[in-house]
C-alpha cells in the first residue's frame, strides 16, 4: 500500500487516479495508522512552501513522516512542492523544510534580456542521469509536465536523477537512497509519468 | 527546451460536448468523456474544459462529470465555468483538475483572483480575457455573460488580472472562435512581451501554418484549439483529432 499524504494542498486526486490506473494500491490519508502501514509514501503538493510546512506541522504529520522516512527508511517520493519540502528550506519562505536531503530551494532567475516567464509551465525534456525512477520511460525524448517557480539545488550533484533546462540547467528529479523527488508532475505526464510512478510503486513493493 | 503547448479546448453545455462559432450557436459534437479518452490516447499537452452553460445559467460546475473526466485525463486539465468560491476550486483540485479558468467572477470582483492565489498558488489561476473587435476599429474586452467590463483595453485588463493573482492568461478572440480563419496575429502582437506570466491564445486556429504565424506574432506559451480538433473537412464532420508528432515538432 502506498500512502498519498493529504495535508490539504495539492492535486491528490490526480496522483490517486494514476496509481489506480497502473494497478498500485494507494490511499489518500493523513492518519498515523495508515502512514505507518504504508510501504511507500508520496508527498504531493502545489502551493507555497511555508503553507506546506505549516500544514504538515498543524496536522502533526512532520513527526510521523520523519519517523517513517528517516528511521524506518520507507521509500518516499516528493512531487512538485513535495520535492521542495524534502530540502532544508526555500527562498520562497522562512519555514525550515523537512531537511531529509542536503539541498536548498531557489527561485528561477534569469538575465534581464531573456525575459522567460515564471512559473516555468509546460512540457519540458529531461536528461536522465539515474535510472531509478526512469526505467522504461520512452526516450522519444522523455518529457514531463512542469509547473513551478522554484527548484531544488542539491549540495551533492550525485543526488540529481534528472536535469532539465529553463534558461539554465535545473534539477528535475532526485534520488538519494530511499528518497526520491520529481519537480514535474508524473501524474499528469502521460506514459512518461506513468513509468515513473510504476518504478516508484515497484520500489515500495520491494520494501514491503 | 520548453515546448509550446497545443491545447484542445472543449466546450461543455449541460453535460454535452458542444462547439460554438463566434461564441454563439453551440452545436452538439459528442460525449465529453469519450472525447477526453481519445485526447488522452493522443497524449495531448493539456486540456481546457469550459462549461459555457454553467456560466450562463449561474450553475455550479458539474462536479460529477468532471470527476469522470479527470479519471481519464493523464495530462493537465484546466476547468472554467461557474467557479465562484475557493471551495469550488478545492473540490476541483480534489477531483484531479489542476487549474481553474476565471472570467466572469473576475469581471465582477477582481480580488477573487487574489483569494485563489493565496490559497492554491498562482499556477492554479488562469485569467480569461475574451476580446471582440470594435465596430470603429480596435479591440475591447467582451463579456459573454453581459457583465460590466471594468477595463476595456485587453492588454491592461490582462495585466490587472495578473497583478490580482492570475498565474496564466487565456486570451480568446470572439470574432475568430470556431471560424478556422487562423489566429488573430494583430491582436496577439499587441500582447507580445507585456505579460510576466504564460499566455495562451485561442480563436481561429486551423493548422500548423497559422499556429506558427501566431507564435511569430507573440511569445505565447501555448495555443488553445477548438474547432480544428473536433471537426474535419469542409462540411465539419465531427472527428476528434490532434496534431501529429511531426506537426508538433515543426512548431518548435
Amino acid at each position: 500500500m502506498i500512502a498519498i499524504i493529504d495535508y490539504g494542498l495539492g492535486n491528490l486526486g490526480s496522483v490517486a487516479n494514476m496509481l489506480k490506473k497502473i494497478g498500485a494500491r494507494a490511499v489518500v490519508t493523513s492518519t498515523p495508522e495508515e502512514i505507518r502501514g504504508a510501504a511507500g509514501l508520496i508527498l504531493p503538493g502545489v502551493g507555497h512552501f511555508d503553507e506546506g510546512m505549516r500544514r504538515l506541522r498543524e496536522r502533526s504529520l512532520r513527526e510521523i513522516l520523519t519517523e517513517r522516512v528517516v528511521e524506518a527508511k520507507t521509500p518516499v517520493l516528493g512531487i512538485c512542492l513535495g520535492i521542495q519540502l524534502l530540502a532544508r528550506g526555500s527562498e520562497e519562505g522562512n519555514e525550515p523544510g523537512l531537511g531529509w536531503i542536503g539541498a536548498d530551494v531557489k527561485r528561477f532567475s534569469f538575465p534581464a534580456a531573456e525575459r522567460l516567464s515564471v512559473p516555468h509551465m509546460g512540457w519540458n525534456e529531461v536528461d536522465i542521469v539515474d535510472e531509478g525512477l526512469f526505467r522504461g520511460v520512452p526516450s522519444t525524448p522523455a518529457r514531463f509536465y512542469f509547473v513551478h517557480s522554484y527548484h531544488v539545488v542539491c549540495d551533492d550533484p550525485g543526488s540529481v536523477a534528472a536535469w532539465s533546462t529553463y534558461g539554465s540547467r535545473f534539477t528535475a528529479a532526485i534520488h538519494a537512497g530511499h528518497i526520491y523527488g520529481a519537480q514535474f508532475h508524473p501524474e499528469k505526464s502521460h506514459k512518461f509519468g506513468m513509468a515513473v510512478l510504476k518504478n516508484f510503486a515497484a520500489v515500495a513493493g520491494h520494501a514491503a | 527546451m520548453l515546448r509550446k503547448r497545443i491545447i484542445p479546448s472543449l466546450l461543455l453545455e449541460r453535460g454535452r460536448l458542444v462547439k460554438t462559432e463566434r461564441f454563439r450557436k453551440p452545436k452538439y459534437v459528442g460525449d465529453p468523456i469519450n472525447a477526453v479518452k481519445i485526447f488522452n490516447e493522443k497524449e495531448v499537452d493539456e486540456l481546457f474544459l469550459l462549461d459555457i452553460g454553467a456560466s450562463r445559467e449561474g450553475k455550479k460546475p458539474d462536479f460529477k462529470l468532471l470527476e469522470q473526466i479527470a479519471t481519464e485525463a493523464f495530462m493537465p486539465v484546466c476547468y472554467g465555468g461557474g467557479v465562484r468560491s475557493p471551495d469550488d476550486v478545492q473540490t476541483l483540485l480534489k477531483l484531479g483538475i489542476e487549474k481553474v479558468a476565471i472570467n466572469t467572477a473576475a469581471l465582477r470582483r477582481i480580488s477573487f483572483l487574489g483569494e485563489l492565489r493565496d490559497r492554491f498558488g498562482a499556477q492554479c489561476v488562469v485569467g480569461v480575457v475574451d476580446v471582440k473587435k470594435r465596430l470603429l476599429g480596435g479591440n475591447a474586452v467582451h463579456s459573454q455573460a453581459g457583465v460590466d467590463v471594468p477595463q476595456k483595453d485587453p492588454v491592461r485588463w490582462a495585466q490587472r488580472l495578473v497583478e490580482a493573482g492570475a498565474g496564466e492568461i487565456l486570451l480568446q478572440s470572439v470574432d475568430r472562435d470556431g471560424t478556422l480563419l487562423g489566429l488573430d496575429s494583430d491582436l496577439l502582437r499587441t500582447f507580445d512581451g507585456l505579460l510576466d506570466v504564460p499566455l495562451v491564445a485561442a480563436g481561429g486556429a486551423s493548422g500548423v501554418e497559422d499556429m506558427r504565424a501566431a507564435f511569430r506574432a507573440c511569445r505565447l506559451s501555448g495555443i488553445a484549439v477548438g474547432a480544428r480538433f473536433v471537426y474535419q473537412g469542409p462540411h465539419r464532420a465531427v472527428l476528434i483529432s490532434y496534431l501529429s508528432a511531426a506537426e508538433l515538432a515543426s512548431l518548435h
